[in-house]
């Protein structure tokens, strides 16, 4: 809502990867709703608290319904609102830290319930709206405001997990090519179920990966991030987990499984067959 | 004590003995009859075993309390035997299983001993144990065996074998006792003559959520709430509705959020544990302007607490559980009846302000199975929020009060904010929203200033106002010092936040204002003296609800220690 509101001041710094992502989440909404022929309104931003979360804020062009919550809990917050009305587009945005750290328990349920909501994460490695302390995709030893002496945990991999906890859409990407990730988004919205989009998005204040994922020549060093080929095949579980220990920044859709019912299908199901009785139904159960 | 209009039996053994049953059956039978019964019960939090027990309390009039005394003791071990054995009033009787021991000491009782196990046996039915209990009572308390055995017939209707069974039990029973002088002559009930429920306080909530429209129910199982979450799942159903075990407390309350955004009447039912947990949540659900109401069975506390015990403890953090400048509007059910229209109220007062609604019950209402007047559906009004209806050019938060709801797929797009934000719901740090915001937030509050309210004999200078669970036992203790000639004004509301505003200014005017409730620190004395009210508690925290006698007991000593004794005595 920024073009319209002149005093609303948050920036992202110059050349952080969030503005790329959202891009790719205002070029997925569009499509989609071309796809749908639905209008804007019926998609829901849930945003978590941190850098990622004021992505709800800085969408330009015409505006979703946004929810910004309270840190860690945008997928339960997304997981009523869908529940409530399956026809919305409910997407949420978090960052590492939200997601993972104090976010992570929410992870397990959704997948296990493969509602049909698309999560997106902007990973950038720290926490950057509290100045730069380590997140759980931190790297070990690596020195941050709240790790002085080096970071004596270990880094989580965040598509090994989603993998193992069953999420059954795993996408990877990064937020320097705002089109390929908004295809990756949009297929995450359009699949049936649970998706997660895990984006490599750099801090350019606190944590600053542009050099290693796109690498140097002249420095000499490899970029992390590649492309996944074309001929991988998604719904293979053994292949994602190959993607996955080639370590680095994979781009494109690690795994994709379309075999399991969405819990909205189930329960589509069940609320056709088990009619609600009326009130006064309800009542006479106790009647004297 | 022939005559008596009332009897008290309390069911005392190991859990899975049939004993949280006994009192239940009691009761029904009696209300089936046309008597009024109302059930307390305590428990173990384990699935079997551990001494437990249950108490009926059935009279000819209307009641409100559990009773101060117990006429009879069904003991169904030596170890219920030794503990509640102190309880029953000189003149009653026990009825004691055979492993257990009178103590020939015991003078001031009547000992019987009744092979329940054996007996069951006889009739090829073990389970019957619980009727030959019934056939006993039925002589001790003067109860024609045929009111039990026509519960027994309707109950277990289609199985006729059972039916049978249980039959020959009570006429076991009922011989085993044939000799012995009943404890009381309650005489021939008095029917009712309007149509009656016989229910618990949870099933009461439940159906209170289903008049007033819920359509999401997201929740946790915890002691004593999870009758709630299972009503729900089991009744929430159909087209649009939503019942859902969420994975924790955390969840559950962001999940209501989501649904209240998305336009439903939603709720979440917990007890003290899961609601400290939903704590920052409820602080969302206040600042982004979201109904929903929260339901907070209270137990014993801090932490896990007394999980199966009852307590007033949670006053004050469900007036204010969130950090931050925030005040929750909370409703105290005080019976079983009032736990139905409290949760009509709850949903209606979320809509009315949009925001979060607290509805505090507890567990001696939660488990308090009692023949209530059946609500009359039709004339119970529903609320529903205000919607709106105009184009996506919406400042959802400009008004300086109440503005119109929009939801998703809906016009109106904005963003709901639990930071601080402006009129377009962005994030600010400005003072001047701020300032607007939270006195936005407050206002709405006034809305909810008119809620029903008792008072009686209110030119009195002192005056007893219970909250809650207690007001059956507080009304009871009130009674016998008004018997006693005691000038005593008596106010009481469920809408506890905030409170009426003209009880509240009737309160300001009283000398002292007695709060009996089941907590250390007298919460709601506390918090009536942040009002300007001079209130002075008088407190129990044994996990048990007040007796009325010792109650009564306690209010003129407190009276007396204050030099009141003959002040509030009528001239």
């Amino acid at each position: 809502m920024s073009e319209k509101n002149p005093e609303y001041d948050f920036l992202w710094c110059p050349g952080c990867g969030d503005f790329g992502v959202r891009r790719a989440m205002e070029f997925a909404m569009e499509e989609l709703n071309i796809k749908t022929e639905r209008p804007m309104t019926s998609n829901v931003v849930v945003a978590g608290i941190g850098c990622s979360g004021n992505t709800v804020h800085l969408l330009e062009g015409e505006q979703p319904y946004g929810f910004h919550g309270i840190h860690g809990r945008s997928l339960p917050v997304a997981m009523g609102i869908k529940m409530s009305n399956p026809e919305l587009n409910v997407v949420t945005v978090a960052g590492d830290g939200d997601f993972l750290s104090i976010g992570m328990e929410h992870i397990a349920p959704q997948a296990a319930r493969n509602l049909n909501i698309c999560a997106v994460i902007m990973d950038n490695g720290v926490y950057g709206l509290t100045k730069g302390q380590a997140s759980p995709t931190t790297t070990h030893d690596t020195v941050t405001s709240s790790t002085p002496f080096g970071k004596i945990e270990n880094p989580v991999n965040p598509l090994e997990l989603y993998l193992t906890l069953g999420v059954t859409y795993i996408a990877s990407g990064y937020s320097s090519k705002p089109k390929d990730l908004a295809n990756l988004i949009l297929r995450g919205m359009e699949h049936p179920g649970f998706s997660i989009v895990h984006v490599a998005s750099p801090c350019t204040t606190y944590n600053d990966t542009y050099t290693q994922l796109k690498g140097s020549a002249k420095l000499n060093i490899a970029p992390t991030a590649w492309t996944i080929p074309a001929n991988h095949d998604a719904s293979d579980r053994k292949a994602a987990r190959a993607i996955i220990e080639e370590g680095g920044v994979p781009v494109g859709v690690v795994y994709e499984d379309n075999s399991r019912p969405s819990f909205d299908a189930q329960f589509e199901t069940i609320r056709a067959n088990n009619k609600q009785k009326s009130n006064d139904a309800q009542l006479a159960v106790f009647d004297l | 004590m022939a005559g008596r209009s009332e009897i008290v039996v309390r069911f005392a053994g190991e859990g899975g003995q049939g004993v949280v049953t006994a009192a239940e059956m009691l009761a029904r039978a009696a209300t089936g009859v046309g008597y009024h019964a109302l059930t307390f019960a305590t428990f173990p939090s384990q699935i079997l075993g551990g001494p437990t027990w249950t108490q009926a309390r059935v009279s000819r009039v209307p009641i409100s309390s559990p009773g101060d005394s117990v006429d009879i003791l069904v003991a169904f071990n030596d170890y219920a035997y030794q503990e509640h054995r102190s309880d029953v009033r000189d003149g009653g009787v026990i009825l004691l299983d055979p492993s257990a021991t009178p103590d020939p000491a015991d003078t001031a009782h009547r000992c019987i001993t009744v092979p329940f196990d054996a007996l069951a046996k006889e009739t090829g039915e073990a389970r019957a144990a619980n009727m030959v209990v019934m056939g006993g009572l039925s002589k001790l308390i003067n109860m024609p065996l045929q009111f039990f055995k026509d519960f027994v017939s309707i109950r277990f209707a289609a199985r006729e074998s059972v039916v049978t069974a249980n039959h020959k039990a009570l006429d076991l029973g009922l011989n085993h006792l044939a000799a012995e002088e009943s404890v009381s002559d309650l005489g021939s009930p008095i029917k009712p003559d309007y149509p009656q429920s016989f229910i618990k306080g949870n099933e009461a909530v439940s159906l209170g959520a289903m008049h007033a429209g819920i359509e999401s129910y997201i929740g946790y199982p915890i002691s004593p709430a999870t009758p709630i979450l299972v009503y729900m799942e089991k009744n929430l159903t159909g087209e649009g509705k939503v019942a859902v075990q969420a994975s924790s407390e955390i969840e559950s309350i962001t999940a209501i959020i989501g649904a209240g955004f998305a336009g439903k009447k939603t709720m979440t039912a917990t007890s003290g544990p899961g609601f400290t947990l939903m704590q920052e949540g409820i602080g969302l659900a206040w600042m982004a302007e979201i109904p929903i109401v929260v339901v907070d069975v209270q137990r014993g506390g801090p932490a896990t607490g007394l999980p199966t015990k009852t307590e007033q403890s949670d006053l004050l953090t469900a007036i204010y559980p969130a950090h931050g400048d925030s005040r929750m509007p909370v409703i105290a059910p005080g019976t079983v009846e009032e736990c139905f229209y409290g949760s009509v109220m709850a949903f209606n007062w979320a809509e009315r302000y949009q925001g979060p609604v607290m509805l505090l019950s507890e567990h001696s209402l939660a488990e308090r199975a009692q023949n209530i007047r059946k609500p009359d559906l039709a004339n119970v009004p529903v609320e529903e929020r205000v919607r709106y209806t105009g184009n996506n050019d919406y400042l959802r938060y400009e008004s300086h009060e109440l503005s119109p709801f929009s939801s998703p797929g809906g016009p109106g797009a904005y963003i709901a904010n639990g930071s601080e934000h402006d009129v377009y719901g962005d994030t600010t740090h400005l003072g001047k929203y701020h300032i607007h915001m939270t006195e936005r937030r407050f206002s709405k509050l006034k809305l909810l200033e008119d809620g029903d309210y008792e008072a009686e004999n209110s030119n009195a200078k002192i005056a007893v106002m219970p909250w809650g669970g207690s007001k059956g036992s507080v009304r009871e203790a009130l009674d016998l010092l008004l018997a006693a000639g005691l000038d005593l004004g008596w106010y009481y509301t469920m809408f506890v936040s905030p409170l009426p505003a003209k009880m509240l200014a009737e309160l300001q005017s009283k000398d002292l204002v007695i709060v009996p409730e089941l907590n250390f620190q007298g919460q709601m004395a506390l918090n009536l003296r942040s009002l300007g009210v001079k209130a002075e508690a008088i407190t129990q925290y044994t996990g048990l609800p007040f007796g009325p006698g010792d109650l009564a007991g306690r209010i003129k000593q407190l009276l007396s220690g204050i030099g009141q004794s003959t002040g509030a005595v009528k001239a």
